[in-house]
């Protein structure tokens, strides 16, 4: 393939239309976010129906004032941190397992692992439900942890598998050359190089637990929500302005979240 | 890990392939008779109807954020390498949001009182404010702006690989615009186009919470009809034969994909240097 | 003291190796060469710990190591892409086997700083491999593995990632190391070329199968087989027709060269003698061949003292390598072309150019000539 810099000088300028498209989709997407961090601040002024808006904190004051909706956070990091760690665990296990399957298990295998990620949640949702009604078990945060375990373990596989591909195989077989013992091979070489996609897995983990509506909505039975689903239930059940400073500080935490997240990834890199 | 997919995956959804084939019993309690009725009732017009606006919408989707998609993955991938990095996290930052709480976003550009009204009415161009929500529409541009970039990451990829000299090639030979989109980059995208129709199709398909919070009574889709089964109508076993038939729609789409793209991309790997 | 026997070796339906049996010396270089995919890699995976065979045995020192897993056996290896631990400084490389036991720290940086002076790599101990050329970071490597006093060293190819200048180094520095260790090194490598230069012995394989063991010197001069004879060196082919076998001698047999003309030579080891008549391959070595002046109306003909056969040939190409120079000349008595390796030191017979008719010369006392039946000639890699 040409050189990279040769791609630079012979990258065609795309067709305006194409540009006016991309806009357009931009727009698209990005829109609705904006539109909750305004509608976080403002508040309708209630001077015969005309749109006056006034600058306002009062729903980031409701909020914290919100004991179901602190509750229901508590509840989701709860949940996620324990979603993140099982996946985690699973998932390592499980990618390790995969790669150094031989070649009959592993198609299979692979499937098997990609299952979560091709089904709807919708289905995950409610093939839980039966199952664990099937098992006697009773619905509640225990569940809902299960669940998203078995929906993230997927996500993170992938990720460390992709890592594991990469690296040498031969880096395992130079530690077991030199005396060390497969468990020492596997703890002094191979996890220390896979311990940032460890690191991503487990981030993705926690993530996709703590956004998670489907799973929870079908498998927490009458125990407490999360905080998506809360948020669900706020919106069916009338418009409540609370929810807009609700994402906005949702948005503001991810955000935080990514930046330093990319940071500490410049950071390794530098290293 | 195995051991826990087997006990936690396949163990469930081995259920709901068994439940498919019971019955509800009148007091709500599972018949444990197996017959093939459940599928049988969901031939009725009624439940056909809703699977048939299901597919509707999820191929209009579709439809759209390829149209959409496409022009977006080529300028991405067309850009400096300065700035793609930055695009792509443009495209990737909705999903730092939580799902419902975009899904409601869209619900409240939409309203009454929402921006775009307020746009229509400040400026005259309409005395009554337009009724958007509560309505298919609604519903799709939900799934379009949700779904764009499960559509436009696969067609980047793709066109990340290009070898873009081959455009001024056909420069050199004498195309220009049109025909250079349709002849030369439309069918090197087609794998990306194809990995993308999976991605976006059969979750849209199977969609449940946007048809819900911003179609309202009159837009039920398979997600919704199947939801209703189990959490309100409690007929477990309708409901597990309705998933089925949206699992298997799911698999033939994406069994249909392989298909259309696997002789494609093997003509792809010669033509594409490298 | 490395002993190979009867070592199979099976891929699904692949057969990397058939009944592999060598014997190691102490303290030699053994190369083992072939093309790639001949299963030259597989058999230092087997020495080495990494592959079992499906039957055979490795004995080391009397011991039968045929089961024992990489880390309990006293071998180590030299890995073709050096496999240096990226998240490892390189003191912590090279000291990663003393690290995996319980030596103190200080003891440790002893004996690393000494195999890194081994390597000429010393102060170097607290770089990041990644910030090593290539060639630093094989003697890191090198450095890793004899750290451990392995019995002996395999090495997978290790040149085969450094340019040329770098790879003439690195081989004598190679050959200098293995002479002041006395440690039995095996070398593997594609390249005939690297193996005749460092080897005290060496191995050709081809698909699986060993063709011929030897010094490079007898290899070459000598090669058993039609492969070894194309893998090493180039070598002319001409099809000749086979006579009778030579009563003197076992291993020589006569062959009709032209009607006239009768040619003594060396039979390829092994093979069943065909029928008089039998088209076969002679095999003769383009420096082993020289070319003279003719003069006019020369006939084939061998000299008054029988040492030598001369025939009359016509130059069609000639090239320039700097030291010698390629000529190509039809020579109608063989109804084919030959090439002839002329050293430059000495002149050309007078006039040579595109064209000229001068006779070729080749020395019968000498035994430059191989037989084989006729095959096609091998093509290398499979």
């Amino acid at each position: 393939m040409a050189s990279s810099l040769g791609k630079e000088h012979s990258r065609p300028r795309p067709h305006v239309v194409a540009y006016a498209v991309s806009l357009v989709c931009y727009a698209l997407m990005l829109l609705p976010l904006v539109a909750i961090v305004f509608y976080s601040v403002l508040a309708p002024s209630s001077t015969d129906g005309d749109a006056a808006w006034t600058l306002t904190l009062d729903w980031y004051r409701d909020l914290s004032n919100d004991d179901q909706i602190m509750q229901a956070l508590a509840t989701s990091l709860w949940v996620a941190g324990a979603a993140s760690l099982g996946a985690t665990i699973l998932g390592v296990s499980g990618a390790l397992a995969l790669h150094q399957s031989r070649v009959r298990f592993k198609g299979p295998l692979s499937v098997l692992v990609a299952l979560p990620l091709a089904l709807p949640e919708l289905v995950l949702g409610l093939a839980s439900v039966i199952w664990f009604g099937t098992l006697g078990l009773n619905l509640g945060m225990s569940t809902v942890i299960v669940g998203h375990i078995t929906l993230t373990t997927a996500y993170v596989v992938t990720v460390i598998n992709a890592r594991l591909t990469d690296l040498d195989d031969a880096l395992t077989d130079a530690a077991l050359d030199l005396g060390a013992s497969p468990l020492q091979a596997l703890w002094r070489v191979t996890l220390p190089l896979l311990t940032p996609a460890i690191g991503a897995g487990a981030m993705m983990a926690f993530t996709l637990s703590f956004d998670d509506f489907m799973i929870s909505f079908f498998t927490s039975g009458v125990d407490r929500d999360t905080l998506p689903m809360r948020i669900y239930a706020m919106i069916r059940f009338g418009i409540n302005r609370e929810i807009y400073a609700l994402s906005t500080v949702l948005i503001a935490v991810t955000a935080v979240g990514m930046v330093l997240s990319a940071a500490l990834r410049r950071r390794s890199v530098i290293n | 890990m195995t051991l826990w997919l087997g006990l936690f995956l396949v163990g469930p959804l081995v259920m709901v392939a068994l439940y498919s084939l019971l019955q509800r019993g009148p007091y709500g309690e599972i018949v444990w008779h197996f017959n093939l009725a459940n599928y049988q009732r969901a031939l009725d017009p009624l439940y056909l109807r809703v699977y048939a606006k299901s597919l509707v919408l999820a191929g209009s989707t579709t439809g759209i954020c390829a149209v959409l998609g496409l022009p977006l993955a080529y300028t991405i991938a067309t850009s400096s390498k300065r700035w793609q990095p930055t695009l792509l996290g443009l495209l990737m930052l909705p999903f730092l949001t939580n799902f419902v709480v975009r899904v409601y976003a869209i619900r409240l550009i939409l309203a009454a009182e929402g921006p775009i009204n307020l746009l229509l009415l400040g400026s005259g161009l309409t005395t009554e404010p337009w009724l958007m929500t509560d309505s298919a529409f609604a519903v799709a541009l939900g799934m379009v702006t949700n779904y764009l970039p499960f559509m436009v990451l696969p067609i980047y990829v793709v066109f990340e690989k290009f070898d873009f000299t081959i455009i001024d090639a056909a420069k050199d030979l004498g195309a220009r615009g049109w025909p250079i989109f349709r002849r030369i980059i439309l069918p090197l995208a087609r794998p990306g186009l194809i990995s993308g129709v999976s991605l976006v199709f059969v979750p849209v398909l199977g969609e449940y919470t946007i048809p819900d919070l911003l179609g309202g009574a009159k837009t039920l889709m398979l997600g919704g009809l199947i939801t209703e089964q189990f959490l309100r109508v409690r007929d477990w076993p309708f409901g597990a034969a309705l998933a089925m038939i949206l699992v298997l729609s799911m698999v033939s789409v994406m069994g249909l994909m392989r298909l259309v793209g696997d002789p494609a991309t093997r003509r792809q790997r010669g033509f594409i240097p490298g | 003291m490395l002993s190979i026997r009867q070592i199979n070796k099976r891929y699904g339906s692949h057969q990397a190796l058939k009944d592999a049996t060598l014997e190691l010396e102490p303290g030699e270089f053994f190369s083992i060469l072939g093309p790639s995919g001949c299963g030259k890699s597989t058999l230092l995976r087997i020495l080495g710990g990494f592959e079992t065979p499906d039957s055979g045995s490795v004995w080391l020192g009397g011991v039968d190591i045929t089961r024992v897993p990489p880390h309990e056996r006293p071998t180590n290896m030299v890995f073709q892409r050096y496999a240096l631990f990226p998240h490892l400084s390189v003191a912590a490389n090279v000291g990663f086997s003393l690290s995996l036991g319980r030596m103190t720290g200080a003891e440790r940086r002893r004996y690393v700083d000494e195999a890194l002076a081994l390597v000429a790599m010393e102060g170097m101990g607290e770089r990041r491999v990644q910030s090593l050329s290539g060639g630093q970071q094989q003697r890191v490597a090198l450095a890793r593995a004899l750290i451990c006093k392995p019995k002996v060293l395999l090495l997978d190819e290790p040149l085969s990632a450094l340019d040329l200048q770098l790879r003439l180094r690195m081989q004598a520095e190679l050959r200098a190391l293995q002479r002041r260790l006395g440690m039995t090194f095996v070398f593997v490598t594609h390249d005939q070329s690297e193996a005749l230069s460092m080897s005290d012995r060496m191995a050709v394989v081809n698909r699986g199968h060993i063709e011929q063991v030897g010094s490079p010197a007898a290899l070459y001069d000598h090669p058993a087989t039609d492969f070894v004879a194309s893998f090493l060196g180039t070598m002319n082919r001409v099809t000749v027709q086979y006579s009778a076998p030579c009563n003197q001698s076992s291993d020589h047999v006569w062959v009709n060269l032209d009607g006239s003309n009768r040619l003594r030579a060396r039979w390829s080891q092994g093979r069943p003698l065909p029928a008089a008549g039998t088209p076969v391959t002679m095999l003769v070595r383009p420096e082993k061949i020289g070319l003279r002046e003719a003069h006019s109306h020369e006939a084939s003909v061998v000299s008054t003292d029988g040492r030598e056969l001369s025939l009359p040939c016509q130059v069609s190409d000639m090239a320039f390598h700097g030291a010698t120079t390629q000529v190509t000349a039809h020579v109608a008595n063989l109804a084919t072309s030959v090439t002839v390796t002329h050293l430059n030191r000495d002149s050309l017979p007078a006039g040579l150019s595109l064209g000229s008719r001068v006779q070729l010369v080749i020395r019968l006392d000498l035994d430059h000539v191989l037989i084989a039946p006729a095959i096609p000639p091998v093509t290398t890699g499979g």
